[in-house]
């Protein structure tokens, strides 16, 4: 365990590191929303964010993918880095950089288009040169959504409840056969059936994708991710191995934190 | 202890109530006069043109190809003015859809907010001028720029009036349709960009569909205005019933016929006078059909955005 500032962070190997964030400052204007922040996602793992309301947790999400530079006066300083590349670099096209490091959102977002366009959009904008029928079909086999909506194919997308609908965006975003998921809150609108089924639906994915997750949702970090990251206004206060944080954590924060004595 | 007890008439101590009845019917009667002012218009219209209507048969009235009300030997064929009035249409939908729907883009999707706040309200201030300066407008400035790429154009033309027309129904589509792409929700937008598109794809296949209701409607809109427009096509197209595929000479439009029988001598009570109505209850039928289309399009295509 290395110490990084003040905060605990279990250090990733460089074989397993995926996404490396670097002394990551974001700020809006002039707050800083996220404070010299430094840790690593590993390949094929999950990674849950948690902290309460405004500690900063989706803002570095969106940093990952760039998604931050459609709110107007966002900067972001340090480095993160896929793969080894500094995701921020001129050169980089960040249309490219959402093509492998996909999102879902907190709200399922489907387009008002049917449930076969909504999956078919990605591929088809992204040139995919194999069959895209059979590439909608595999991604909704992986969002575990294929057999309650086989039959309607070209209905609206719009008419699925809740919990279908977010899978169907889980959908969407595989079809572009990303190499990280971004998942922002993605069960704060659902049922707890439809979460238990997001839930389930993540570990299965995680054999072909990493997934990194922000929930405000202690117990959710604790089921489904394998390093958790726990974050307090903007800073990075602890990073470990799931296990640990939920059990042992190095600092008191964490401690007050998981065991629900604030936030 | 005790709850005090309630004393429920203190709650309106003070207060007026005989107003309240006064204020109800009042403002009922505010109302009241719109639609009884409509009721009479359409009462009018259709009276006049039925007695119009007495005198010439409908088949006269809508296939016949010569429009001459007011010389012996006299014909009321419809169609020239319906035809003036398509024409100049059709050019200001061809000039004001695609460049209305490209501002709209520009403004919702493309213009930064300092933008936006400076384009859109010019947009709206071009709306406010008065149509009769589009008019003078058109004949001292588009006739004579036109007349350099055409020189065998007429002093009044449709090419002219049309123009006119797209310009002046260009803010309408432009801000409307703004509007319509601007209450695409933003999770849509994001949802796109987070599949690795680029700021058209999203804007041409997620935004403008999504949006396609409200901007439908908008051209709809602008299309029944231009048909009902009379001041600035009267003095750019002319006054010369015409049924021929020319953009070069002059036309009439059904609302510039209704001004020339208006501001005429034509005495009351003639058929000639009863064409103004007949003319007037056709312009009312297509542009009220027009209007119950567009309001159609946007109840049967509004998106439940979730």
């Amino acid at each position: 365990m290395r110490k990084n500032g003040t905060a605990e962070v279990v250090a990733i190997s460089e074989d397993e590191r995926i996404l490396g964030i670097d002394d990551v400052t974001i700020c809006y204007s002039d707050n800083p929303a996220v404070k010299n922040v430094s840790f690593d996602i590993a390949r094929n793992k999950i990674t849950s964010i948690i902290g309460p309301s405004g500690c900063g947790k989706s803002t570095l999400l969106r940093s990952l993918n760039r998604m931050n530079e459609f709110i107007s006066e966002v900067s972001l300083k340090g480095r993160v880095s896929f793969d080894g590349q500094d995701l921020y670099a001129k050169s980089v096209d960040p249309v490219e950089v959402r093509q492998h490091i996909g999102m879902v959102f907190q709200k399922p977002n489907p387009f008002p288009k049917s449930i076969y366009k909504n999956v078919s959009w990605g591929p088809t904008v992204n040139q995919y040169d194999g069959s895209i029928p059979e590439l909608v079909e595999r991604s909704l086999k992986q969002a575990s959504l294929w057999n309650e909506v086989k039959d309607r194919l070209n209905d609206s997308a719009l008419g699925l409840s809740g919990g279908q609908q977010q899978r169907l965006c889980i959908a969407r975003a595989l079809a572009i056969e990303p190499t990280v998921l971004l998942m922002d809150e993605p069960c704060s609108a659902l049922d707890p059936i439809s979460t238990a089924h997001i839930e389930n639906l993540m570990y299965d994915l995680k054999s072909r994708y990493t997934i990194v997750i922000v929930t405000h949702n202690m117990q959710q970090a604790a089921r489904v991710s394998d390093y958790t990251a726990f974050m307090e206004m903007g800073n990075l206060i602890e990073f470990g191995e799931t296990d640990q944080i939920f059990t042992r954590p190095q600092e008191k924060r964490t401690e007050e934190y998981v065991t629900g004595r604030f936030g | 202890m005790t709850t005090p007890a309630v004393h429920l008439k203190s709650i309106s101590k003070g207060r007026v109530r005989w107003l309240e009845p006064l204020i109800h019917s009042g403002l009922g009667f505010c109302t009241l006069i719109s639609i009884i002012t409509t009721a009479t218009i359409v009462f009018v219209l259709a009276k006049e043109s039925f007695g119009f209507f007495q005198e010439i048969t409908p088949s006269e009235f809508f296939f016949g190809t010569s429009w001459v009300p007011m010389f012996k030997p006299s014909s009321f064929g419809v169609l020239p003015l319906l035809w003036g009035t398509l024409i100049v249409t059709f050019g200001a939908a061809l000039i004001s859809i695609p460049i209305g729907l490209a501002s709209a883009i520009y403004l919702s999707e493309y213009a930064s907010a300092g933008k936006r706040a400076v384009i859109k309200p010019l947009l709206e201030l071009l709306a406010g001028i008065p149509t009769v300066v589009y008019g003078y407008f058109a004949l001292t400035f588009i006739t004579p720029a036109l007349k350099v790429v055409f020189p065998d154009l007429q002093v009044f033309n449709a090419l002219s009036g049309a123009v006119v027309v797209g310009i002046m129904v260009l803010p309408m589509i432009a801000t409307l349709s703004d509007n319509a792409l601007k209450a695409v929700p933003d999770s849509l937008r994001q949802g796109a960009y987070a599949l690795g598109a680029t700021s058209y794809e999203v804007t041409s296949q997620v935004v403008v569909p999504a949006g396609l209701s409200g901007v439908m409607a908008s051209f709809i809109l602008a299309i029944s205005r231009a048909i009902g427009e009379t001041m600035a096509v009267t003095l750019a197209a002319g006054a010369t019933p015409n049924l021929s595929f020319t953009f070069l000479e002059s036309i009439q439009t059904m609302t510039a016929y209704i001004v020339q029988v208006s501001m005429g001598d034509t005495p009351a009570g003639g058929v000639a006078y009863q064409t103004m109505f007949a003319v007037a209850g056709l312009l009312f039928v297509i542009t009220l059909t027009l209007n119950i289309i567009s309001q159609w399009i946007l109840e049967r295509y509004r998106e439940v955005y979730q």
